[in-house]
């Protein structure tokens, strides 16, 4: 059963892919649709008997890389951790297929369309099955891969094409540091599995190794270089700039890949790897630093941003920085259950914001929608759900998963912790201001887009409206029915050994006592955001022109996203291709071959000219003085034996 | 074992083939198609014998297994072959290649067709008796031999450079191989002796004299590797060869040079490589980064190939000189892997160049919207050079990277970057390439690949993912030659040191 979730989806992507010509349309959609519903159901019933019956299973499929010492296989890892992630993938990833079969179905290419996404869901659940970190870098890869081709997938766009290599190149950043760490842990421990490096990682405490010529603590450095790659590809700060760009994808894609499942992968490395992390503090507080900060950049971004699909994006980036600060206060199990949470509720905004998008021909500003919600009542309502969930409305999923982060980072000790709190509370302000205004902006007020789109605005047909009201119930009870196993009372029985806390970290506990105020502190928050997003939006329409015009540079600071990218593109783009032109022309042509084969050649060419006039073909030289050495060797040869044979007599 | 003479039967078969082509008259359409039907059964054949030799083959042994001795001149040089789990696979790749140039080259080779053939097949004989010489000057014979066909190749059907090209080509080896001929009589006086496996387990070599004969050796492998700084060759070598010449060059010779390294430096000279090793890691890293940047600058695609290929023989050259097994087998991954995945990227330029005519890049783009299926293929092999695990591209890397970090984090750190840099100008020639609209006329008409390119590609489209999820075939056959070498290169290391050493114990049991 567990070999059918994983590898059902790259049956269907395999045939879709190849054989989508004759399939047809309607028959890939519809093939790999089945195939993904399969799967899902199997992993809810995988779900129940591993998260909830205490079944755990390793199953070895067959060797992958052996040499030397090292030992690696493709095998299927099922804890809860992971049993958690195929519900998660698989339950989005079949609603995405379904939902595409509305979105595509304009395009000409909807066979290579399923084909990616059901690779890309195949490589995701090697990722989250993976017993060793081969296979998990090698779903990392994967995911890499389908996520390129699905951000490219409209490749006659030059934007489309630039922002998928992008992505892909950023993620390598990341995977730079993933790949280092692998290295390190198999300098360190001789394996690479996770059963014996977590069996072995408590005896490298305090331990020192060799890296860049400096003695540094052991545990330090595997696992600061294995979160360079958890930052790459959970878009955190810093390499977070490929995610906002990633939308020239497809929506459903943006749904799924870069909203529920793949940027979610950093945070399910550390929480698969925190038997390491736990006994790294500096990582830990660099994991809760990083999220922080994360958490609030992309808030303030998302706040100046006036694409619909820009600004979720920006939202997801957020929610990725809260995750990790659960993570890097210790408090993995909230980490996990906000990925789980937010999952729903994200990729129903994104998929609802696919359905406005629908209904407007492509249209994706926020400053020409406006007053849609009579249009669209069905997508209007689940956004306003998706939204609830988000900014954390009581008892909505966001409610307990956001708010129990929170609470654990101001229960945390560590030195960032107090920094950390700040950021998320004013992050969780920003969040319920920004997602209003998306609201607001596009279902109230007067429609500021032309008559003609307006005529045509149209609710989506059932085949997508469907997979958003299921994810509605999710974004409205995913919350509710997950905390007592995630992070309440069912705790020691859900999770068992698949998440390693230590004997000292008591930070749920800790959590769960958090004075009122703390607790009451976010749904505050949110409606303070609500109500200014209310009053500029609604109430006092001019609000924000004012505002714009007042806090110009601020405002510009924020709509461009604090310079990162142009920042990046002045340190690393230009500079690369300078280099890389230089290299060429002055290194290769100028210096190498000049002093080297052109130089030379110029003074055999003079030589050969005078002395050489019988023949000029090169040919004939070197064979010539392959003929001269061959010539040399026999009479060489021959001169001894020769010799030998005379001093004989 | 069998008595059959399967090694010579392998060298020599494409000879004959080239005889029969030899006897052909005429140079009309009926003598030419003869021509390239007796060259793809010959290829075809061979090929189908050569996997007599891996069926046969038996791994768990380090000796050296087909041998073949003979007395040829003189009582010391014999005519001697063999092979062991180092070089038998390269015998394979060679053979395997060897069809998919003939049928590469079916329609694309209008003019002396079969002189074209001929030059083809005394190359793969003189190819894979380089991977199966067990003496030095057998070995040497056929090393340097196998340069006049690739000369002819490239300077009668090469691009419009050719001479130029063939000209850089020629100084290169040339400097290389004749310090190699020094370094090889320099060995016969000392020794007397050109036998390998005899060599192999000599010690008497004192290191200054191994630190020249390496030296000496060095610069013929380095050469043909290529290596930097003395890559030059490759580019225009590539740009101007037909795209069979390329697929021979980049797949097999390009190997010549690490397998050098593999039979002779490391066991012949080990105090030499100990002390070189460092030299080694500097320009291989220099090479991985140095030509990674160069590559992205390209504006002709066979170029960014051939730089390319510079970058992943660095990899190979970094790996072999960690005296690691995983280093070592990874490198001679990475070799095979990429003599499947460079072929396959030339075979792609070839089929768009036989379209157009062209090998520039921005005379493309938007090829996907009318080549979908060759689309495909192209991005499997970009996917496979730039390391994507599930490909074969991505355990030789990964290997030789996991030997460098145990031996030098800095190497490792350096090198790792060559992630980053390949992702980046293989995805930007693909995006020039392949994505984007189709707006330049020439490529209005354009069509998909034919059911003969489909032929050619899909081997290598099978064996790029085959390899990359299951590495073991390979792993089987090498491990055990592998930890012989790297055995005895330690034990070597070892005796050196106590023999260095100033015996205390006998001094202080004298004293007693």
């Amino acid at each position: 059963m567990y070999s059918a979730i994983v590898f059902l989806p790259l049956i269907g992507a395999i045939i879709a892919g190849v054989f989508g010509r004759w399939l047809g349309a309607k028959g890939a959609a519809y093939l790999t649709c089945t195939f993904m519903v399969v799967s899902a159901i199997l992993s809810w019933v995988a779900f129940y008997r591993v998260g909830l019956s205490g079944d755990e299973i390793r199953a070895p499929i067959m060797d992958w890389v052996n040499s030397g010492d090292l030992r690696t296989s493709w095998s299927l890892r099922i804890d809860t951790l992971t049993a958690v992630m195929l519900v998660v993938v698989n339950t989005v990833s079949s609603l995405v297929h379904i939902y595409s079969i509305g979105y595509m179905s304009h395009d000409n290419s909807q066979p290579r369309f399923f084909a990616y996404l059901s690779l890309f869901t195949f490589a995701m659940l090697m990722l989250v099955t993976a017993d060793n970190l081969l296979q998990l870098f090698f779903g990392w890869e994967g995911v890499g891969l389908a996520s390129y081709l699905l951000i490219g997938f409209w490749y006659h766009k030059p934007s489309a094409n630039a922002a998928a290599i992008k992505a892909f190149v950023v993620n390598r950043v990341g995977d730079f540091g993933f790949a280092l760490g692998i290295f390190a842990c198999f300098a360190v421990f001789g394996t690479i599995s996770f059963d014996e490096i977590f069996a072995s990682a408590p005896d490298q405490v305090g331990t020192t190794i060799d890296f860049l010529g400096y003695q540094l603590d052991t545990m330090t450095v595997i696992c600061l270089l294995l979160f360079i790659g958890a930052m790459g590809k959970s878009a955190q700060f810093l390499l977070h700039t490929w995610l906002p760009d990633a939308m020239e994808g497809p929506t459903p894609v943006s749904a799924l890949i870069h909203a529920a499942t793949m940027v979610t992968a950093g945070v399910f490395m550390v929480a698969r790897l925190s038997p390491l992390f736990e006994l790294a503090p500096i990582p830990m507080t660099t994991c809760e630093a990083i999220g922080a900060l994360t958490a609030l950049f992309a808030a303030t971004v998302g706040v100046a941003q006036n694409d619909i699909k820009r600004v979720i994006a920006y939202s997801t980036c957020s929610q990725l920085g809260y995750m990790f600060v659960a993570l890097g206060v210790g408090a993995y199990s909230a980490g996990i259950f906000h990925l789980f949470t937010h999952a729903f509720f994200k990729a129903l905004l994104f998929l609802g914001a696919g359905s406005v998008i629908h209904a407007l021909h492509d249209e994706q500003d926020l400053r020409k929608m406006g007053g849609l919600r009579k249009g669209i009542p069905v997508t209007f309502w689940v956004m306003i759900i998706g939204t609830l969930a988000l900014t954390g409305f009581p008892y909505t999923a966001g409610f307990f998963s956001k708010d129990m982060i929170i609470e654990a980072s101001h229960a945390a000790h560590s030195e960032v912790a107090h920094y950390a709190f700040i950021a998320l509370v004013a992050a969780a302000f920003l969040t319920s201001f920004y997602s209003w205004r998306l609201i607001f902006m596009t279902f109230f007020g007067a429609p500021r887009h032309d008559e003609e789109t307006a005529k045509h605005v149209h609710e989506s047909p059932l085949v997508m409206l469907v997979p958003l009201c299921v994810l509605s119930v999710g974004a409205l009870l995913a919350g509710y029915l997950g905390k007592p196993y995630f992070i309440g009372e069912g705790y020691d029985d859900f999770w068992r050994s698949s998440l390693f806390t230590a004997p000292e970290n008591h930070i749920l506990e800790e959590a769960h006592h958090s004075p009122a105020w703390v607790v009451w502190l976010p749904t505050v928050m949110m409606a303070g955001g609500f109500l200014l997003a209310f009053l500029a939006y609604i109430a006092v329409p001019t609000l924000p022109q004012a505002a714009m015009r007042t806090f110009k540079p601020i405002h510009a600071f924020l709509y461009n996203k604090w310079y990162i990218d142009e920042l990046y593109d002045w340190l690393f783009v230009r500079p690369f291709k300078w280099l890389a032109r230089t290299l060429w022309k002055t290194g290769d042509g100028r210096i190498i071959d000049g002093l080297g084969p052109d130089g030379i050649s110029a003074r055999v060419v003079d030589i050969t000219n005078r002395v050489v006039k019988l023949q000029t073909g090169f040919v004939y030289h070197y064979a010539f003085v392959m003929l001269i050495g061959i010539a040399l060797i026999v009479s060489y040869f021959a001169y001894i034996y020769w010799a030998q044979f005379w001093s004989g007599f | 074992m069998t008595s059959w003479p399967i090694l010579s039967t392998v060298i020599f078969l494409p000879l004959v083939g080239a005889l029969f082509i030899l006897v052909l008259r005429g140079d009309d359409g009926a003598a030419r198609r003869n021509a390239r039907y007796i060259a793809l059964w010959t290829t075809v054949v061979t090929f189908a014998v050569s996997l007599l030799i891996w069926r046969d083959f038996d791994p768990t042994t380090a000796e050296f297994q087909f041998v073949e001795k003979h007395n040829w001149i003189g009582t010391s040089i014999t005519y001697h072959l063999g092979l062991d789990g180092i070089s038998m696979l390269f015998v394979i790749l060679t053979t395997f290649l060897m069809p998919l140039c003939v049928l590469a080259s079916w329609q694309s080779v209008e003019k002396r067709v079969k002189e074209y053939m001929i030059a083809f097949l005394v190359l793969e004989t003189l190819m894979i008796g380089v991977f199966c010489a067990l003496d030095l000057i057998v070995f040497y014979l056929f090393f340097e031999g196998g340069l006049i066909p690739m000369f002819i190749i490239i300077g009668v059907w090469g691009g419009q450079r050719r001479v130029y090209a063939s000209f850089k080509f020629f100084l290169y080896t040339l400097l290389g191989s004749v310090l190699m001929l020094l370094a090889i009589m320099a060995i016969y006086i000392q020794t007397g002796t050109t036998d390998i496996p005899t060599l192999i387990a000599y010690d008497g070599f004192s290191e200054a004299m191994q630190f020249w004969l390496w030296i000496a050796f060095f610069a013929s492998f380095a050469v043909k590797m290529p290596m930097w700084p003395v890559h030059t060759w490759l580019p225009d070598a590539h740009v101007e060869a037909p795209t069979a010449g390329s697929v021979i060059l980049a797949g097999v010779l390009l190997k010549m040079g690490g397998y050098g390294f593999l039979r002779f430096s490391i066991p012949m000279f080990p105090l030499a490589s100990a002390d070189l090793a460092p030299v080694v890691f500097v320009l291989s890293v220099v090479a991985i980064i140095y030509t990674s940047f160069v590559a992205f600058a390209q504006e002709d695609v066979k170029k960014l190939i051939a730089y390319s290929s510079v970058a992943h023989m660095g990899f190979v050259t970094l790996g072999v000189f960690t005296l690691t097994a995983q280093g070592i087998q990874g490198g001679i991954f990475q070799m095979l892997s990429h003599g499947i995945i460079s072929s396959a990227l030339f075979l792609c330029v070839g089929v768009v160049y036989d379209r157009i005519h062209t090998r520039e890049i921005a005379a493309y783009g938007g090829l996907a919207n009318r080549m979908p299926i060759y689309a495909a293929c192209f991005m499997l092999f970009t996917m496979a050079n730039v390391g994507l695990p599930g490909t074969s591209g991505f355990v030789g890397e990964f290997l030789t990277l996991l030997g460098a970090f145990k031996v030098n984090s800095w190497v490792a750190l350096f090198a790792t970057t060559g992630v980053i840099l390949s992702a980046a100008y293989a995805l930007w020639l693909y995006r020039r390439m392949i994505f984007g609209k189709l707006e330049k006329p020439a490529l209005a008409n354009i069509l998909d690949v034919s059911p003969r390119e489909i032929a050619v590609l899909a081997p290598l489209v099978i064996l790029t993912i085959f390899f990359g999820v299951y590495p073991q075939p390979v792993m089987t056959v090498t491990s055990v030659s592998v930890d012989k070498l790297i055995t005895e290169y330690q034990q070597d290391l070892q005796n050196a040191e106590a023999a260095a050493r100033p015996q205390p114990d006998l001094a202080a049991a004298e004293e007693n």
